[in-house]
């Protein structure tokens, strides 16, 4: 199997063998960051851009961290200090990016397709680091690596997504990732915070934390943006951890080697206990340090891809 | 100067016209419509194993003058309307300042008296800047030459001022067209609520917030005893609702566009903005209900909502660009390339969905081949195949949803006012 792709924008357009590529890529850059001297030189002389218009801090800094791990230079572009604040397109600026001849630009935007869209304007590869509600494929695929790590598979595995559905970039990737990949996957929600029609990607809705957790083999715990309250009903939040938080007392009615997964930032109290987020069936901070290889997985093939059809193309 | 359109299939409903024949036109008039004319022509047209029609009547385009001329102009949007056969056009009001006065009348009315190239009919707004809230003098307006009312773009959300509007009309005996859409249902959708705006994180906008409103609107037009043109109609709730109207005998017509009956909203999945528009592509059962309506007569019209934008204005995020398409171009062969080829339609309905009815419905003296009417005729290829491209379109923007298609059918003449235009590509 081959990766021929020059961006990564979804999980949704991605083959099974696809995903399963980047994790067995990702699993042999793991070892990279164990090392004494963290470093190999498979991207050396190549120019990672991290243009984000949104505040993020983790993904960013993962995405840098990564990069450096292969030995690539990495600029850090945030919409406060760019140009974006005088008006310039997210076309134009890409454009600018390449002009500058970097290599690879990881794009962070509040609005859904922004990385589509910019990766028609652009010959350099574009990897999408969360666009609008649309997708967060280096989250899922991060979540679906540490689940394969910890429980030696996907397929078969039952998981349940867990928090304001209607609105997760992350939920949408792993739902995408993970019934690609032969995991059965639950949401779970109040009813307002799931968007309509979305059994037709092959999942199943409940409103019952209870339901979600029974059986499952893992839950990935979405955080609750209630910055957005006012613009959707959005539950009050101690009345969401009354009726949706993960507790000690809910995971010990769920299967015994469960695992607990959030792509941060945690609402501790709101999503779940500090108990649980600390606890025994917590993989959250495993989850960040396998964030790095998976990243490192995408950056590699990305790039590895597009100097193939550059070359391609010169022939 | 005399014109002979020699041995072509003639089709005229208003007539009862369908037969291999020859058309005079003398002084931009229609003198003689017949078997054999034996006359001495200036020019002849030939059109054996061509399709002739009356010139199409688009009663939904937006010209965009005054105010964005960058978009289109009166001059660049008929020349694009003659391009795809449509000699006569109702242009809507949500220009800038919007047709909400007889002094905005008026700078419009000059516009095309300076560029129009087909005849132009001006659709007034309802209320004052099209904010649904003080009504505009319609009288007035209408006595300056106003063909229709319309806040297009906007419905009338007050019961109270769209009811008072349609109880002027009835009295005047004018045609409110309404945008039916609710806003507090659609408010910032920008895709079909359903699959599709959640596979794609974006804001949707229900099919209720159009039927709803149609409804709505509907019941109104009942209580005032006026006539209503449900212009761009999507879903298929709103189809039925139409249809059950019309049986109960309320005097509505309504309209849809070639996207609707084209497209699902599965054209939207790599968030392409040349398939944004208000209403929304719907689902593939819309789209069905769409074009059975067009088959058996529910739907009157088909009118382009012809909407140009500029590039700039279209080729970014999805959510920051412009709603609508161009269509003038397009309307024609795509409607023979999706309803008359797949025999959902005979050209006899064609001609009177893309001409005759719309006519009838604004009150106008087009859509015919009678003798003495304008000449407004186009000799159209059935048969020609040809790929829409951007620099093939006359209209100043190329915001289309058929740019790459195959269509098929292809306007060779247009006659408008007896001026000819012949087309190569």
């Amino acid at each position: 199997m081959n990766w021929a792709r020059k961006d990564l924008l979804g999980l949704e357009e991605l083959s099974k063998e696809e995903l399963e590529l980047i994790l067995s890529t990702a699993e042999s850059f793991k070892e990279v960051s164990t090392r004494e001297i963290k470093k190999v030189p498979a991207l050396r002389g190549k120019t990672v851009v991290n243009l984000f218009y949104e505040p993020s801090t983790r993904t960013r800094v993962s995405f840098e961290v990564a990069a450096k791990r292969l030995s690539a230079d990495v600029i850090n572009i945030a919409s406060e200090t760019s140009s974006v604040k005088k008006g310039e397109t997210l076309i134009d600026t890409g454009r600018n990016i390449e002009a500058l001849k970097a290599d690879i630009i990881v794009v962070r935007h509040n609005f859904s397709g922004a990385a589509v869209i910019l990766s028609r304007h652009v010959y350099l590869s574009v990897v999408n680091a969360g666009d609008g509600w649309h997708e967060h494929p280096t989250q899922a695929l991060l979540d679906i690596f540490t689940l394969k790590e910890k429980l030696g598979r996907v397929e078969g595995l039952n998981v349940s997504i867990v928090g304001d559905i209607a609105h997760s970039r992350v939920a949408r990737s792993n739902i995408w990732g993970l019934t690609k990949l032969g995991a059965r996957v639950t949401v779970c929600a109040p009813k307002l915070l799931i968007p309509p029609a979305i059994e037709e990607m092959g999942v199943t809705v409940t409103h019952n934390i209870d339901e979600a957790l029974e059986n499952a083999d893992a839950v990935n715990v979405l955080r609750m943006q209630f910055e957005r309250d006012g613009e959707t009903a959005f539950p009050k939040q101690l009345e969401y951890f009354k009726e949706f938080g993960i507790t000690e007392e809910r995971l010990k009615k769920a299967k015994k080697d469960i695992i607990v997964m959030h792509p941060g930032p945690i609402n501790r109290g709101i999503e779940m206990s500090s108990a649980v987020a600390d606890g025994a069936h917590s993989v959250i901070l495993e989850q960040v340090t396998n964030g790095i290889a998976v990243r490192m997985a995408v950056l590699f093939l990305v790039a590895q891809a597009n100097e193939k059809i550059k070359n391609e193309n010169t022939h | 100067m005399k014109i002979l359109i020699k041995s072509g299939r003639v089709i005229d409903p208003a007539n009862k016209i369908d037969a291999v024949m020859d058309i005079l036109v003398e002084d931009h008039k229609i003198s003689k419509v017949a078997g054999h004319i034996k006359a001495e022509a200036d020019k002849i047209i030939p059109a054996e194993n061509k399709i002739v029609l009356p010139g199409l009547v688009d009663m939904h385009v937006h010209l965009r003058e005054p105010g964005r001329e960058d978009k289109e102009t009166v001059g660049s949007g008929t020349q694009a309307a003659l391009h795809g056969g449509v000699t006569s056009i109702l242009a809507m009001p949500n220009t800038t300042p919007a047709v909400d006065s007889v002094s905005h009348l008026k700078i419009v009315q000059d516009a095309i008296k300076k560029g129009g190239q087909a005849n132009v009919f001006i659709c007034a707004a309802i209320t004052q800047g099209r904010r649904g809230q003080e009504l505009n003098d319609l009288v007035g307006l209408k006595k300056e030459g106003a063909a229709a009312f319309s806040d297009d773009g906007a419905s009338v959300d007050s019961d109270a001022v769209m009811l008072e509007a349609l109880r002027i009309a009835q009295k005047e005996k004018l045609l409110v067209i309404c945008h039916s859409e609710d806003r507090r249902l659609s408010c910032q959708g920008v895709v079909n609520l359903g699959l599709t705006s959640t596979r794609l994180g974006l804001r949707g906008i229900s099919a209720e917030s159009e039927y709803k409103r149609v409804s709505r609107d509907i019941a109104l037009a009942k209580e005032a005893g006026a006539s209503v043109h449900i212009a761009h109609v999507s879903c298929k709730e709103s189809v039925e609702i139409i249809s059950r109207a019309k049986k109960a005998g309320v005097k509505v017509t309504c309209e849809t566009a070639p996207h609707y009956f084209t497209f699902s909203e599965e054209a939207v999945l790599g968030y392409d903005t040349n398939f944004k528009m208000n209403p929304p592509l719907r689902s593939k059962e819309d789209m069905l209900a769409i074009r059975k309506a067009l088959s058996n007569g529910t739907i009157d019209v088909i009118a382009s909502d012809h909407a140009p934008h500029t590039e700039n204005e279209k080729d970014i995020e999805f959510e920051r660009a412009e709603f609508g398409v161009v269509g003038l171009e397009t309307e024609l062969a795509a409607a023979i390339t999706e309803l008359i080829n797949n025999n959902l339609l005979d050209w006899e309905r064609l001609v009177r969905l893309m001409s005759l009815s719309p006519s009838r419905i604004l009150g106008i003296d087009k859509g015919t081949l009678s003798p003495g009417a304008a000449a407004d005729i186009i000799v159209v290829d059935p048969e020609k195949a040809w790929v829409v491209k951007k620099e093939g379109l006359l209209s100043k923007s190329q915001n289309s949803s058929f740019v790459g298609r195959s269509l098929r059918g292809f306007v060779e003449y247009t006659l408008c006012q007896g001026k000819v235009h012949k087309w190569n590509s």
